[in-house]
């Protein structure tokens, strides 16, 4: 049985799932551990109903569905050192950087100028710059308007916390369902290393006392939310030598407390955001350092491994950002909503998704079946839907998998320079490609030219375009096989 | 006595203007500015003056 041939190139402009048939075979499931991240059957279906669109809280979503955020609450009430509120730049991308804040009715305009656009969008998010709780009238003006509108859509914020514990009613009443907490630290100690001051009560606090009312009003807020049923994902920045080792007593507390995934993201510091940080020249950790510690929180709370930190105000799939395309002055003025390219959307991904399921479990049986003990880092290419079908040069970002005996699964990605821009190679950029691939065996991509190919293998990475198109595990799982097999099984079915 | 904001610092943020017990503080053109009529310094309400307290930008909310 093969994968229907699916082309949703006119639908969705820049994802295309499938331009050639599947080599897939579909076969049961034996195994009861499918990967690190949330699987539909090593959860109950409550959990799963409301994180299986969710590209941020499902590791399998992130290859069908996009989100959105709308900066409309610019106000915070406490002060990251990783944080500067005063410069936000239009060609950055980093958390808390927007290229336009948004009224709240400015905001729905966009959300349904989106809407009828990218039928992958699945989720409104209300993030930085500035705090969605503290800043809460326009907060919930705007999920009040959007919801009216888009009934389907899924609603989701990210808060600091210290307003979180005044906000958890009306949140749940509004039905969201999602909300991200940024937890640091646990220890004051630690905390007031990263917070200079917080505004609380009327006014300011600054050193462990500051930290230590917002940690316990994230605490509270967490139980809170966990009590009422509400998802909760932590989010961790990494600070070497702050709170890198203290990031695994923070796991172990905010899974006691019910946080359903704990993302533990690398600090950004360039002394050119101007950030506290950036300018005292603390270093954010290298990808090889935030994996090792990834790996060490591995059975405490779930981790996410495929964050992109995302700018405040992007659009699309995890990875790419369409904001540019729907900036204000590009809109209608008058936009109505049209569901039917979202409706066209969902059902072809139902069908999607039954088989790239079963290509899966078909791929884990290889690499059990391959008896070897060693592991294997594979970089992939792709733009979505679960497949290898990016060129090696056109690639912004390569998602690392890691076989093993214990299965194949997603460990995070890796952002990287596009070697080729405007059908010119650059020389430059594929060294600095080469290095950010550091530990990783293989390469797998739709195409790759023989020059970078050779210049790959001089850096000790091989690259190969063998398996384009095909379901991402399914080729790792093939590309296993063959690698440590003790009969080399044929690449593809 | 009242307050004023330094326009060129501010981030347009908007927490002053929730903030302020007077209703001293609107955004008006490009930027927000305290109307020094109604701004009390906050005296009488709270210890400090709540723009200059919440203000990510220091010496952004200073005596004018
Ligand atoms: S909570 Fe967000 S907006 Fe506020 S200071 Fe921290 S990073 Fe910046
Ligand atoms: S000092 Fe107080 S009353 Fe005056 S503008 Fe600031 S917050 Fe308002
Ligand atoms: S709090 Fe400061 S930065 Fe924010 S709007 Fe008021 S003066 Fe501007």
């Amino acid at each position: 049985m093969s994968a229907p041939m699916i082309s949703l190139q006119g639908l969705s402009g820049t994802t295309v799932f499938d331009q050639s048939p599947a080599r897939a075979k579909s076969g049961g499931c034996a195994s009861s551990s499918c990967g690190s991240s949330a699987k539909p059957h090593e959860m109950d279906s409550a959990v799963w109903e409301k994180i299986k669109d969710h590209p941020c809280f499902s590791e399998e979503a992130h290859h069908y569905f996009a989100r959105m955020h709308v900066a409309v609450a610019p106000a915070c009430n406490i002060q990251c050192n990783y944080c500067n509120r005063k410069y936000d730049c239009a060609n950055e991308s980093r958390p808390g950087v927007v290229s336009e804040r948004l009224t709240p009715d400015q905001a729905l305009r966009k959300v349904i100028g989106v809407a009828n656009e990218v039928p992958q969008l699945s989720v409104l998010g209300i993030a930085g710059p500035g705090d969605a709780c503290y800043d809460w009238k326009n907060t919930k003006a705007t999920f009040q308007r959007v919801a009216k509108e888009i009934g389907d859509i899924k609603l989701c914020i990210s808060t600091n916390g210290l307003a979180l514990p005044d906000r958890v009613a009306e949140l749940a009443e509004m039905n969201v369902d999602h909300v991200t907490i940024t937890i640091n630290m646990v220890d004051p100690r630690i905390g007031a290393k990263i917070y200079p001051w917080i505004f609380y009560g009327n006014r300011r606090y600054t050193g462990v006392e500051a930290a230590t009312i917002l940690h316990e009003r994230q605490m509270s807020g967490l139980e809170m939310l966990t009590a009422r049923g509400i998802l909760t994902k932590i989010n961790s920045v990494m600070i070497p030598g702050v709170n890198d080792e203290h990031l695994i007593e923070v796991n172990k507390w905010v899974k006691e407390r019910g946080a359903f995934l704990h993302n533990v993201m690398p600090l950004i510091s360039d002394p050119a955001h101007g950030t506290h940080y950036g300018l005292s020249g603390q270093r954010g950790p290298k990808a090889m350092e935030l994996k090792a510690l990834q790996d060490r929180l591995e059975g405490g709370a779930k981790l996410m491994r495929h964050c992109r930190q995302c700018r405040a105000d992007a659009v699309g799939l995890l990875g790419e950002d369409r904001g540019q395309e729907f900036t204000l002055d590009r809109l209608p003025d008058k936009v109505t909503y049209d569901a039917s390219k979202r409706e066209t959307y969902r059902a072809v991904v139902a069908r999607e998704r039954g088989d790239r399921l079963a290509a899966k479990s078909e791929a884990l049986g290889m690499v059990k079946t391959a008896g070897s003990g060693k592991s294997l880092l594979v970089a992939v290419a792709t733009k979505g839907g679960g497949r290898i079908n990016e060129h090696f040069g056109h690639a912004k970002e390569f998602q690392v998998y890691e076989a093993s005996p214990k299965g194949i699964s997603f460990v995070g990605h890796r952002k990287v320079e596009q070697y080729c821009l405007g059908g010119r190679a650059e020389d430059k950029s594929l060294d600095g490609v080469i290095s950010t691939l550091e530990g990783v065996d293989i390469v797998l991509c739709a195409r790759i030219g023989n020059c970078p190919e050779d210049r790959l293998k001089e850096g000790g990475i091989r690259a190969t375009e063998a398996y384009g198109y095909d379901y991402i595990e399914t080729a790792i799982g093939a590309l296993y096989a063959a690698e440590f097999g003790s009969e080399p099984l044929a690449a593809t079915a | 006595m009242a307050f004023k904001i330094i326009a060129s610092q501010c981030t347009q943020c908007g927490a002053c203007e929730f903030e302020c017990p007077s209703g001293a503080i609107k955004f008006k053109g490009e930027t927000y500015v305290i109307d020094p009529k109604k701004c009390t310094e906050c005296e009488g309400t709270f210890e400090t003056q709540q723009c200059a307290s919440v203000c990510p930008v220091s010496k952004t909310c200073v005596p004018a």
